[in-house]
């Protein structure tokens, strides 16, 4: 899923100043289960902004919706926006994409997006893929290099791991890990395999259109 | 006489390391190459080591080659893509400048650009793969070189890895990819370097022991508790710690090691950092001294 963590609040209410009447928007899909977008998250902003925004002395109205997916058309197609002169969007970059381009109002970020990670535990997630475009996890046991590693280094671990932990102290080594879980799974040799840099185009495709699946360009 | 050579030669190889200054004035770097000129085989030039911004490694070496040093060009992939790399290299090269030591390098995040973004487009063994071509007379996109460099590529290893099995087939994969020789990180551990030795000894490579003068009891539970891979035996502590001139007691660590390790290895590489005027007694005290002919 996509991770995403609010802004703080001062951020968000700079960003609205001037507005009359703001849709706060969540998002069902991966916002919510980041705990960041969903029912309970937009009540609990507005409940935060309206405070916030009267000790400053302005006025400003909200309205609260969620939509299941800010990153499809169809959902915000159905969405009203009667009235609304500005959306604060509880999704991720790409819901905030979207909810600008289908509705012509002002669209402002309530969320920082962070990555494409997996549950940790409650409230925790950890970054597992960087959408690099050409994956490499079938040869590095499902640890990803380009995300874990915090130099993105394809070919084993640098001087700098220190006992199993990355030089940067905030993370385990990712090499380490790719190393054992290599082993006990008796794919020790696949280490020796040389990576060779990788294509950066692949990770910057602009569109992908499904339809261009094995058809010609 | 040229890194490859003083190793072919057989002789026990000295290199020591020098810093490129913050700033554009390279007299004090000039100087502290003039100091240990004497006593090294060649002056490795670091490259915005620990992250911190300095004047560009090219330079200095260029600074340090028409002086008439021999030096070894530390590149590391942190700061530049695989363009830059490569225009650098032939810079260098065009300059008369061969040894490069290939590094992935430090994190910008421990650095004093913290902010910056690190570029890592490549790593130590694909940059190794990267001079390997570029020796061959192509670039990495397969274009023919007009005029082709002769690198001698090296790169670095950490004898101390916890763990240590990823770290020794990083090893390999560097040999593989065509590094010539290894500097190792400090390493104070005789019975283990000799271990480590023994692994390294079955590849055609050569290995420089990295050699870290210890100027007191707490720089060593320093590096102990903070630099990754060094480990300073409780032993040399407590010695340390008795001594009343730790420095002298430092050099002769320092010497001790050498003169264990000389028949272990092919030569050694003193990291003064900014304790430069200490690398000659280290050498003095391990019986190393002697004047390299030009
Ligand atoms: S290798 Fe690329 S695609 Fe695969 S998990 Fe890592 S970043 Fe994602
Ligand atoms: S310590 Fe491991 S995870 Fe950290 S940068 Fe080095 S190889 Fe990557």
């Amino acid at each position: 899923m996509v991770v995403v963590t609010a802004k703080q609040l001062d951020e968000i209410v700079h960003m609205l100043a001037g507005r009359r009447r703001v849709l706060l928007l969540g998002c069902n899909t991966c916002a919510a289960v980041a705990l960041a977008g969903g029912d309970r998250e937009v009540e609990t902003m507005i409940q935060a902004l309206q405070l916030a925004i009267s000790r400053r002395g302005m006025t400003v109205e909200f309205v609260g919706g969620v939509l299941q997916r800010q990153c499809e058309p169809e959902y915000v197609e159905a969405m009203d926006a009667e009235d609304i002169d500005a959306i604060l969007s509880l999704g991720c970059g790409a819901g905030v994409a979207m909810l600008a381009a289908q509705t012509g109002i002002p669209v402002y970020p309530a969320l920082d997006t962070l990555f494409i990670g997996a549950a940790q535990g409650l409230g925790s997630w950890r970054a597992e893929c960087s959408a690099c475009g050409s994956c490499v996890l079938g040869e590095t046991a499902g640890i990803c290099p380009v995300t874990r590693c915090a130099k993105g280094i394809l070919n084993g671990p640098c001087g700098g791991v220190n006992d199993g932990e990355c030089e940067l102290g905030d993370r385990p080594c990712a090499w380490v890990e790719i190393h054992e879980r290599l082993e006990s799974q008796g794919r020790g040799a696949s280490f020796a395999h040389e990576n060779p840099p990788k294509d950066d185009s692949a990770g910057e495709m602009y569109q992908w259109d499904l339809s261009a699946k094995g058809g010609s360009r | 006489m040229s890194l490859a050579a003083a190793f072919d030669s057989g002789r026990f190889v000295v290199t020591s390391e020098v810093g490129p200054p913050k700033g554009t004035d390279v007299a004090a770097m000039l100087e502290t190459a003039e100091v240990l000129a004497p006593h090294v085989d060649a002056l490795n030039v670091t490259d915005n080591q620990a992250a911190v911004m300095r004047l560009s490694t090219l330079a200095a070496c260029v600074h340090l080659t028409q002086a008439g040093h021999e030096t070894v060009y530390q590149v590391t992939c942190r700061d530049r893509n695989r363009l830059a790399l490569q225009s650098d290299l032939l810079g260098a090269a065009s300059f008369g400048i061969t040894n490069v030591l290939a590094l992935t390098g430090d994190h910008v995040r421990v650095g004093d650009h913290r902010e910056a973004k690190a570029v890592f487009d490549l790593e130590s063994v694909q940059l190794l793969r990267v001079i390997q071509t570029l020796n061959a007379g192509t670039d990495m996109a397969g274009k023919e070189l007009h005029g082709t460099p002769e690198f001698y590529a090296g790169a670095v290893v950490t004898p101390d890895s916890a763990p240590l099995a990823p770290q020794l087939a990083k090893f390999e994969k560097k040999v593989a990819a065509g590094a010539r020789y290894f500097q190792t990180q400090a390493v104070y551990d005789l019975a283990s370097f000799e271990s480590f030795m023994r692994f390294a000894r079955r590849f055609e490579v050569k290995v420089l022991a990295g050699i870290v003068v210890l100027r007191s009891a707490r720089m060593a539970s320093f590096m102990n508790a903070n630099i990754p891979g060094i480990t300073v035996p409780e032993g040399i502590v407590a010695e340390l710690t008795a001594s009343e001139d730790a420095a002298s007691t430092g050099v002769q660590i320092a010497a001790r090691f050498i003169r264990g390790a000389r028949e272990m290895c092919d030569g050694i590489h003193i990291m003064a950092i900014g304790a430069e005027h200490l690398a000659p007694r280290v050498i003095g005290e391990a019986g190393l001294t002697r004047e390299v002919p030009a």
